[in-house]
């Protein structure tokens, strides 16, 4: 079981651009991405929400691999910012991580 | 081992940090493209080429060492590096650009510099001046310093009171145009990239070219930017029949370019996805992104031509 941290989303979420609460989780993002990994999107998105840092954790090479090519955000049907968010969870990851 | 991904980080954002740019290059390679071509310095209206084109040939030598480097015991000194680098540029080292590939691409910028001449458009240039835009340091989200190196390149439009900024590649022109107006709430320039200059201008072919290419549209030009006509237009008005790839305009299909400095493995097996639909579509093909060039031309077999829009456009509309 995934340890839950309730500051998580806080921590991630610097600007309302951060828009992953939109996410119906209705998967198209995933089917489009060119780099067809099933985890990407909506997943990462719903592990933020949860509060599942360690599952984010367990995820950085998926987070870094994102071309932010927007192919995701031009089918979503919600106008989730997939690539701003991604890169909200890079600056997490370089910050609190890496100590960049 | 897959390239480790902080260091790579933290070599990318000490160079912008203490060097300006991501791969910092001299001085002279940087605006030697504009040799011998009158542009005023600075002025209202400037070309900013965000130093895209002359990364490029640093770009595709320094992938050939990542890729080397990728999954050899040499991945576990990288974080060394980045100790030396900070005293050290070691790019500088690690890669050495291709005489060809740089040439071509300054033949890329003085096109592009010649055809707003020949469409009426008076701009200038800033040299030694201008900066890097931080496209690669905004894309790995390291936020504070691409906000910071923000501010430095603003300083210099507002030294040269620039109003109107000619771009000349997907990353600057959508940095500038959607990502900056976020982060400097104050400063406001028109942004265009040169191919919307270009398309609205009544620009009359001097030489009719009677090819067919396959068009690879960049991701930012044609989602976020909504530039995908305006290639079209210039082709067509040159008389080059456009092909289009399975994937194109808005749902363009990424060259993979972005996975360059983490994985370049990635990165090449997006570009390979990639050339197999733009072969099946045309027997040449065109870009208009340096990323996209070369990685595209990686995957590419040597038979098949992959070329900027901006050498089609000079040998349709330049004397
Ligand atoms: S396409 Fe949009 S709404 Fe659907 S899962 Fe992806 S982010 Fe969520
Ligand atoms: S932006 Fe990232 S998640 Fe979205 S389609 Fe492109 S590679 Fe996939």
């Amino acid at each position: 079981m995934p340890l839950v941290d309730p500051e998580f989303l806080a921590e991630v979420k610097r600007s309302p651009a951060f828009n992953a609460e939109a996410c119906l989780n209705c998967g198209v993002c995933s089917a489009v991405c060119p780099l067809e990994i099933e985890l990407l999107p909506r997943k990462l998105f719903r592990y933020v929400l949860l509060g599942f840092k360690d599952r984010i954790l367990a995820n950085t090479e998926t987070i870094y691999s994102c071309l932010l090519c927007k192919m995701c955000e031009a089918n979503c049907p919600q106008e989730v910012s997939i690539a701003e968010n991604v890169r909200a969870l890079r600056f997490w990851i370089n910050k609190k991580v890496f100590q960049l | 081992m897959p390239l480790p991904t902080k260091e790579t980080i933290g070599i990318l954002a000490d160079n912008l940090r203490l060097r300006n740019s991501v791969l910092p290059l001299a001085q002279k390679a940087v605006t030697r493209w504009a040799n011998g071509l009158g542009l005023p310095r600075g002025g209202e209206t400037i070309i900013y080429t965000g130093m895209m084109y002359q990364l490029a040939p640093a770009i595709a030598a320094m992938n050939k060492t990542q890729e080397k480097i990728e999954d050899s015991w040499l991945a576990n000194f990288v974080g060394m590096g980045r100790y030396v680098n900070k005293v050290v540029n070691i790019s500088a080292f690690l890669a050495r650009p291709a005489q060809t590939m740089r040439s071509y691409c300054e033949r890329v910028l003085a096109n592009i510099a010649a055809l707003l001449q020949r469409a009426g458009v008076e701009c200038g240039y800033l040299y030694e001046d201008e900066l890097y835009s931080g496209a690669l340091i905004y894309d790995l989200g390291v936020d504070d310093l691409f906000e910071r190196h923000a501010w430095k390149v603003a300083k210099v439009f507002e030294k040269y009171q620039v109003k109107n900024i000619i771009t000349v590649d997907p990353h600057t022109t959508h940095l500038l145009r959607s990502v900056y107006p976020a982060v400097l709430p104050g400063p406001a320039w028109q942004v265009r990239s040169y191919l919307e200059v270009l398309a609205e201008r009544d620009l009359k072919p001097v030489s009719g070219l009677d090819a067919a290419v396959a068009l690879h549209d960049s991701c930012l030009y044609a989602r976020p930017e909504k530039i995908f006509e305006e290639p079209r237009t210039l082709l067509s008005r040159a008389g080059i029949a456009v092909r289009e790839p399975a994937n194109s305009g808005k749902f363009t299909l990424c060259c993979g370019g972005p996975a360059e400095s983490l994985f370049p493995k990635k990165a090449v097996a997006r570009a390979a996805a990639r050339m197999e639909q733009i072969r099946q579509a045309g027997e040449k093909a065109v870009t208009m992104c340096p990323l996209c060039l070369v990685n595209l031309r990686k995957a590419a077999p040597a038979s098949f031509s992959v070329e900027d829009i901006a050498v089609y456009l000079g040998k349709a509309y330049l004397p």
